[in-house]
């Protein structure tokens, strides 16, 4: 059963201002499509001070969908329409003393029923520009269409980056595979492949942060940062081998036998530290087989 | 949620889970204390164990009028058990990548096969018809060589309606694929007699006949080709390693004995309540319909479609009194969707919110129904007072058009 507060359950038990209000002038009806609730609000709002003289509504949903809509003719009842409008669904939900993340949609369709009356009211039209998906991340109460929409405007690749742009799969974790199946869906429409050891983008990790994989490829990566300008005096380098701070290159082409190979060694060095941010030593690879020898 | 005093409530919804028997508790509870030997050991503490276990056996092979006790594993439920056959069908065929279940098989079934989907493998669902039924020359036209098994639930949990297993499981015989059945509602509502029929296997769970939560159990017919889930140890002749949940099994003995006792009354008494209880409420409450197959199902089942309002609420009135039941209607699960039974089945969306199932058991009685029926109708009221889509004494003329929201 739900965690339901005291005062959602006393709001769905005991209604206030169900029913439609008599000579209403204006209507909003919506529903949410995640939940197939429904509701509809009507108001009396006086023409000259443009207050809300009296809500009333009418509810085809669960015991949330109720209790916020309740609530939301509560708040609004007395209100001017224009401060009524910034009335949110956070308002609504926090005079209920919270909603569970899979309910908190129902204080949405509250505070869209709203928006419609007013319009309605106005002899506008309105349109919802919002679209709710399955809840993906329970505790952080992210949906799967905020997460596409996010991931498709911002590029992101990993479900960290998701994670510091949605907030989801920041908590206990058990939505990083579906995280993942979104992400997988999304790059295979850029004809790409999700790649889940792929390090997020501009953002420094920590050195316990990296699995042994990872910091192979960020090492590689470093390496491909700088190859551009070992090119262009026609050598470049090759990663060998990777033991703990000991990191060990051949130099290629012109670098080979170059007399500043040393002072090459050290530029390469000096960016593998700071692109890690971990202390490491930049060795040629002769220095791995005179080590192994001296070992044997 | 509180409730009222748990002690006097009604408990209808005995197809999520049952009340473990007073008899079933008392067979169990020496294995937690004197008896804890591990049953694999050669000492007197795990003798008495194993030979405990041996009854077990024999008790639910009784229950399923399965041939041989090899063929009972113990798992730890009824998932665990229709994961362990459907993925050891791929695993001992590995030409054959296809599997034939339905649309409103449960989600242990139904979740597996749409990961085993992304897996590369192609799964067909069958489709039911408005009232919950299969078309049986769709599901013979699919069988193939290409299929590594079919897996078809014996009755469905929601509905309650029945699937016609031993006659589909014949076709897959006679065309040399595999059947499994998910049977954890029919096993003791149902008299089974596996060795009748071509039942490769099935799986039933402990706790919808009266025994714990946690212990389930594969039914693997001799000479099936079998690949275990869990390695590492004898124990079920090789085929689930794991320290045996020697209480459990115990306990689930117990019950399917007394599920054996009981098969007479489920079928006449318990089906009478049933009826009793749905004509009692079809009678007083106005626009509401039985969904799935009145005329074969489950003796304990009944599921009502209340038009207009949404189940949730309805439960959460129904809680209130101490009434516990159940509903697909999507805000009682957290998901999108109402139930994929009642969309499968193409129950109007205003009606398969408000689907409510009662289902009974042999602890119920006669008295308890009666408060039941009288508990439902103003309760239908008083939330069809609150909906858009019902005015008065009906519904608005054109309920369709006259509340047509815009959906977000």
């Amino acid at each position: 059963m739900w965690d339901y507060s005291e005062k959602v359950q006393e709001h769905f038990f005991s209604p206030r201002n169900a029913g439609a209000v008599d000579d209403a002038n204006a209507v909003g009806d919506v529903g949410s499509l995640s939940c197939g609730d429904a509701l509809r609000l009507t108001l009396k709002v006086d023409p000259d001070s443009e207050v809300i003289l009296d809500a009333g509504f009418q509810t085809f949903g669960c015991g949330s969908a109720i209790a916020s809509s309740s609530a939301l003719t509560e708040i609004i009842k007395g209100m001017k329409i224009d401060d009524a409008l910034s009335v949110s669904n956070q308002d609504i939900a926090d005079y209920l003393d919270g909603l569970p993340p899979e309910k908190m949609h129902c204080s949405v369709m509250g505070r869209e029923a709203l928006q419609a009356a007013v319009a309605n009211y106005r002899g506008e039209e309105w349109k919802d520009d919002h679209e709710e998906g399955a809840l993906i991340c329970k505790c952080f109460a992210i949906d799967e269409v905020m997460i596409e929409e996010t991931v498709r405007s911002n590029g992101l690749r990993t479900v960290e980056e998701v994670t510091n742009y949605t907030k989801a799969g920041g908590g206990c974790s058990a939505c990083h595979e579906g995280i993942e199946e979104i992400l997988t869906r999304i790059l295979a429409e850029k004809g790409e492949t999700f790649d889940p050891n792929a390090v997020a983008g501009e953002i420094k990790k920590p050195k316990s942060g990296l699995t042994n994989l990872q910091r192979m490829k960020r090492i590689e990566e470093l390496l491909d940062e700088i190859r551009p300008n070992l090119q262009r005096d026609h050598g470049d380098v090759e990663l060998v081998e990777v033991d703990g701070r000991y990191i060990y290159v051949k130099m290629i082409g012109a670098c080979a036998g170059c007399q500043m190979a040393a002072t090459t060694l050290g530029g390469i060095q000096q960016h593998l530290a700071e692109g890690l941010g971990e202390f490491i030593q930049v060795l040629p690879a002769e220095e791995l087989a005179r080590r192994a020898a001296m070992e044997a | 949620m509180s409730g009222t005093d748990k002690a006097e409530g009604i408990y209808l919804d005995n197809n999520a889970t049952t009340m473990v028997a007073p008899e079933v508790v008392e067979e169990m509870l020496p294995y937690f204390t004197e008896q804890f030997g591990n049953p694999s050991s050669l000492h007197q503490f795990g003798d008495k164990v194993g030979r405990a276990l041996k009854k077990a056996r024999k008790q639910v092979q009784t229950l399923l009028g399965a041939q041989y006790d090899s063929e009972i594993i113990f798992t730890s439920c009824g998932t665990e058990s229709d994961s362990t056959a459907i993925l050891s069908a791929l695993k001992a065929q590995p030409d054959r990548k296809e599997i034939i279940t339905t649309v409103v098989e449960h989600p242990a079934v139904l979740t597996l096969c749409e990961h085993l989907e992304k897996e590369g493998y192609k799964v067909h669902y069958l489709k039911v018809d408005s009232k919950g039924r299969l078309d049986i020359q769709e599901y013979y036209k699919l069988l193939s060589d290409n299929v590594a098994i079919v897996s078809v639930m014996w009755a469905n949990n929601e509905s309650g309606t029945l699937f016609p297993v031993e006659e589909m499981a014949e076709l897959a015989r006679q065309a040399g694929v595999l059947f499994h059945t998910d049977a954890v509602q029919a096993v003791s509502k149902l008299p089974i007699n596996l060795k009748d029929t071509c039942i490769d296997m099935l799986s039933l769970s402990g706790h919808k006949l009266h025994a714990p939560k946690g212990i389930g159990v594969l039914y693997l017919r001799r000479g099936v080709r079998f690949r275990p889930l869990l390695r590492g140890g004898h124990q079920e002749r090789g085929r689930r390693a794991g320290t045996e949940n020697a209480a459990s099994i115990v306990a689930l003995g117990k019950a399917c004995e007394m599920a054996m006792e009981a098969m007479e009354y489920e079928k006449s008494s318990v089906k009478a309540m049933r009826d009793h209880l749905e004509q009692g409420i079809l009678e007083k409450v106005s626009h509401c319909f039985v969904t799935g197959d009145p005329n074969n199902r489950l003796p304990n089942t009944c599921n009502i479609a209340f038009e207009y309002i949404e189940g949730e609420a309805i439960l959460l009135l129904l809680n209130k009194m101490g009434i516990a039941a159940s509903s697909g209607s999507a805000c009682t699960s957290g998901s999108l969707e109402p139930s994929h039974v009642m969309r499968a089945m193409d129950i109007p969306f205003t009606a398969a919110h408000g689907s409510v199932r009662l289902s009974l058991s042999r602890y119920n009685t006669m008295d308890e129904i009666e408060r039941v029926i009288e508990a439902v109708p103003p309760i239908v009221a008083q939330l069809r007072q609150l909906s858009p889509y019902w005015s008065g004494d009906g519904p608005v003329e054109e309920p369709e058009k006259a509340f047509a929201p815009s959906y977000a």
